[in-house]
């Protein structure tokens, strides 16, 4: 595993957007389902305007017990206790470390990061099929345009086509963080890229600087969401800032409160790892639960385009004959 | 520059002008002043009604554009960076021709610069006014926009853009406001506190009390020296951070090397064709063909063909190695042979043929055909910048779907007003300052501005009237004290 920089900066490794109390695992081992899931499941002029937070969350718990993904977070809440007893080292930000609004917004919360997320995307399993873009527009409310979680098809050295689903890669070293003129993207304590959208100003140098593609923007006034009795956060950007530029949020909500992200959830395969670099664990919606560091080895992982040094944090394990870095760009054209 | 020379024009400055002299300023005033406080022609008054609507239907496009989102001027995720930016590269860039070319000819004491320096500085002017306007219909929030020196990142490219923009911003109303100063007292003396008082008042402020003496002249001269040398790297500075935006990126086709001189180039290169244009355009709309001429014409025409060559070397440089190797070549292969083939082959035809073309064949080396290669090579320059900001922009970084640009009506009605503001700003501007640097054509004399004496020119002026040989003969201008080859001994601000 890769070393990280060391920062003093300190801030929040939760979300206030869910009450901690009002998604508790329940007796028979399922986890609570996340507001976005559920929000989705309701129609939404069912959902009452003036409804309070907690009601509102506690409601969808309730709803989320019959729906949520069959063993998500289970497995990473467990690991949990072991982390917190961890000595508090602090140094899991990046020399960037966190800016901006969001880093005053969050460190008025608490307690040195307890998890450093990350991804594995094991593409051996993937069969494209694309329900892990389909679950995260569902849950953002986005546009069939804006794929956070996009399902790309290459072709190997061999002449067969695979799939390569790209959420954000999270970086460590995120281009698109330096190139803001405003500070609007920051990176959270947890190792998450957000985006601020009462910040951003809209000049879309974040776009230009990705070199994965990840970044969505909001070009259009026409996008219709549902009433939402919770406010937009970087976390969880519903509705979306009309001018401002949107990207995968890593779900990081449903990570800290031990669920798995959208993405991973809506994955029928199994091919989508949440993990996290601080436990040392990854899990996927089959319920497989793996050392992280271990299975990173043992399958060869690679990150996406390393020559660019981005230290990304979703790491790709192949199958045969792929060539993640050499495949994706020779573009046909 | 030697004593006597400085002793002569000393001279000429306190015993008054000759009777050549004399009749030369006469008409200088006439010129530019009657524009500014004269009675505006129907023409004029036409002109400005409709260039202002085409800006307002301009800023009406804006504000549909800021309540239906960014995707209404065609823009998406595959194609974030389009036309606005080009707009502003454009604009700022135009802007640069103008201020270097008048920096560079004062610098070197070309005397024939002085009918041509208040257009070149006002064009430089209005059109960086523009090009940075042109930065909020960029925007998605261009309301947020205060935030970029508040919440300042040092390490994003555009936060020195901004800082760059602002800076050469502000020199450019120094560069153009110092030459004004000695006009602004001229056209005092000619209106007359009682015709208008309010402006009486504002020149009178503006022109901070010039009475026109050696000390004040020396000022003015160093300070415009030393304007004149800040305005050139500082011109660099801008469009090599404005490339840099574009270089820093990790995009193939924008990250290249040779981007910040590419951009200065253009600049420089499409900045000298609009300067030909609007002197064409102003000489004619304004009765300006006396101080005016093909000479001038043909001299910047060089300088263009010159900077069209340097541009044409540049993008080959740009294409070549890249292309040759075929690493990253999917954009160059669309820039040449692809989707984006019909604009690249356009800017070569339209901005490097013809313009060199014109140049060189001597039958097409006069007003018109100088003026015709400027306004192709302004559109083909435009043109270019679309060519150099689309295909890295919509090249797949992963996978080979390639995306698309598609001009909205939103979009184009934007450009077009960004257009129109440039004669309507110039129109709007001479209307309250005189369109001829009036206090440096009196000092370079008639010969010094308008047709350097040389052997054969004096040969062949049969058309120039009787006292500007007089003026040739004797006095400082005259042909003792000028090089055969038509470039003028440096005048007196650089003896400074």
């Amino acid at each position: 595993m890769r070393k990280l920089s060391k920062s003093k900066k300190q801030a929040s490794d939760g979300l206030d957007l869910i009450p901690a109390e009002s998604c508790a695992v329940p007796a028979d081992g399922q986890a609570c389902s996340i507001m976005p899931a559920a929000l989705a499941e309701e129609p939404a002029d069912k959902v009452e305007k003036d409804l309070s937070r907690r009601r509102f969350l506690g409601m969808f718990g309730a709803v989320a017990g019959a729906t949520a993904v069959l063993g998500t977070g289970v497995e990473l809440l467990s690991y949990r206790a072991y982390a917190q007893g961890l000595p508090k080292t602090n140094n899991w930000t990046g020399s960037s470390g966190m800016t901006g609004s969001g880093a005053a917004d969050m460190a008025s919360t608490q307690a040195p990061p307890t998890h450093q997320w990350a991804m594995v995307i094991d593409l051996s399993m993937c069969n494209g099929c694309g329900s892990c873009t389909a679950a995260c527009q569902k849950a953002h409310y986005l546009t069939p345009d804006q794929t956070w979680m996009k399902v790309f098809e290459l072709t190997d050295t061999t002449g067969q086509t695979y799939h390569l689903p790209r959420p954000c890669m999270q970086c460590e070293n995120p281009p698109c963080l330096h190139v803001c003129p405003v500070h609007a993207t920051f990176r959270q304590e947890q190792g998450v890229v957000l985006v601020n959208q009462d910040r951003c100003i809209g000049c879309r140098m974040c776009m230009a600087a990705c070199p994965y593609e990840a970044r969505y923007f909001n070009w259009n006034s026409d996008v219709k969401y549902p009433p939402i009795p919770v406010e937009a956060t970087p976390e969880f950007p519903v509705p979306q800032r009309l001018g401002t530029v949107g990207k995968c949020t890593f779900c990081v909500g449903n990570l800290n409160h031990g669920l798995l992200s959208e993405c991973a959830a809506g994955c029928q395969m199994g091919a989508i790892y949440n993990g996290d670099l601080k436990t040392d664990v990854a899990v996927n919606s089959a319920g497989t639960t793996v050392k992280l560091s271990k299975f990173l080895d043992d399958n060869n992982a690679v990150t996406f385009k390393p020559e660019q040094n981005t230290h990304p944090r979703v790491w790709y394990i192949l199958g045969h004959g792929q060539n993640l870095n050499a495949d994706a760009s020779t573009a046909k054209s | 520059m030697k004593e006597t020379d400085m002793n002569e024009s000393a001279l000429l400055n306190e015993n008054g002008h000759g009777e050549a002299e004399k009749a030369w300023a006469a008409d200088v005033r006439r010129a530019a002043i009657k524009p500014t406080i004269g009675r505006v022609s129907v023409a004029w008054k036409l002109s400005v009604t409709v260039l202002g609507l085409v800006v307002l239907a301009g800023i009406g496009a804006w504000i549909y554009q800021l309540k239906h989102g960014l995707g209404s001027a065609g823009y998406n995720d595959q194609a974030f960076w389009a036309v606005y930016i080009v707009d502003v590269v454009t604009f700022i860039g135009v802007s640069y021709g103008g201020a270097v070319i008048s920096a560079v000819l004062r610098l070197t004491g070309q005397s024939w610069r002085a009918p041509l320096t208040r257009l070149a500085e006002g064009t430089a002017l209005v059109t960086v006014m523009i090009g940075a306007l042109f930065i909020f219909p960029h925007l998605g929030r261009p309301e947020r926009f205060w935030e970029i020196p508040i919440y300042v990142n040092t390490s994003s490219p555009l936060f020195w853009d901004f800082m760059a923009i602002s800076t050469y911003v502000l020199a450019t109303v120094i560069f153009f406001y110092l030459p004004l100063v000695p006009d602004m007292a001229i056209v005092n003396k000619t209106l007359g506190r009682a015709d208008r008082p309010a402006r009486f008042r504002i020149y009178k402020a503006l022109s901070l009390k010039w009475m026109g003496n050696e000390r004040q002249r020396r000022l003015l001269h160093s300070v415009l020296t030393l304007i004149s040398l800040i305005i050139i790297p500082l011109a660099v500075s801008v469009h090599s951070v404005l490339a840099w935006a574009f270089a820093t990126t990790s995009r193939p086709g924008w990250m290249e090397s040779v981007f910040p001189p590419y951009f200065v180039i253009a600049a420089l290169y499409s900045g000298t064709a609009l300067v030909i244009v609007v002197a064409s355009a102003f000489r004619k709309g304004y009765h300006l063909e006396r101080f005016i001429t093909k000479r001038h014409f043909i001299r910047l025409g060089y300088i263009m063909a010159a900077l069209g060559l340097v541009y044409a070397y540049l993008t080959i440089a740009d294409l070549l190695s890249e292309g040759y190797t075929g690493i990253t070549s999917g954009w160059i292969r669309q820039t040449i042979a692809g989707r984006y083939a019909i604009p690249f082959w356009f800017y070569v035809a339209l901005g490097e043929v013809l313009p060199i073309v014109l140049v060189a064949v001597k039958k097409t080396r006069n007003i018109k055909g100088m003026t015709v290669a400027s306004v192709g090579v302004v559109i083909a320059l435009w043109v270019k910048r679309i060519v150099i900001v689309l295909p890295p922009v919509t090249q797949p970084l992963i996978g080979s779907f390639w995306g698309t640009y598609h001009f909205t009506w939103v979009s184009i009605t934007i450009t077009i007003a960004g257009v129109a503001a440039i004669p309507l700003g110039l129109m709007l501007l001479f209307r309250f300052l005189p369109v001829l640097s009036i206090d440096e054509m009196e000092e370079m004399g008639e010969l010094g501005s308008v047709e350097q004496v040389s052997k054969e020119t004096l040969a062949a002026q049969k058309q120039v009237p009787a006292y500007a040989y007089a003026n040739g003969n004797g006095h400082v201008n005259g042909n003792g004290h000028v090089n055969g080859n038509g470039v003028g001994m440096p005048e007196k601000e650089v003896q400074l």
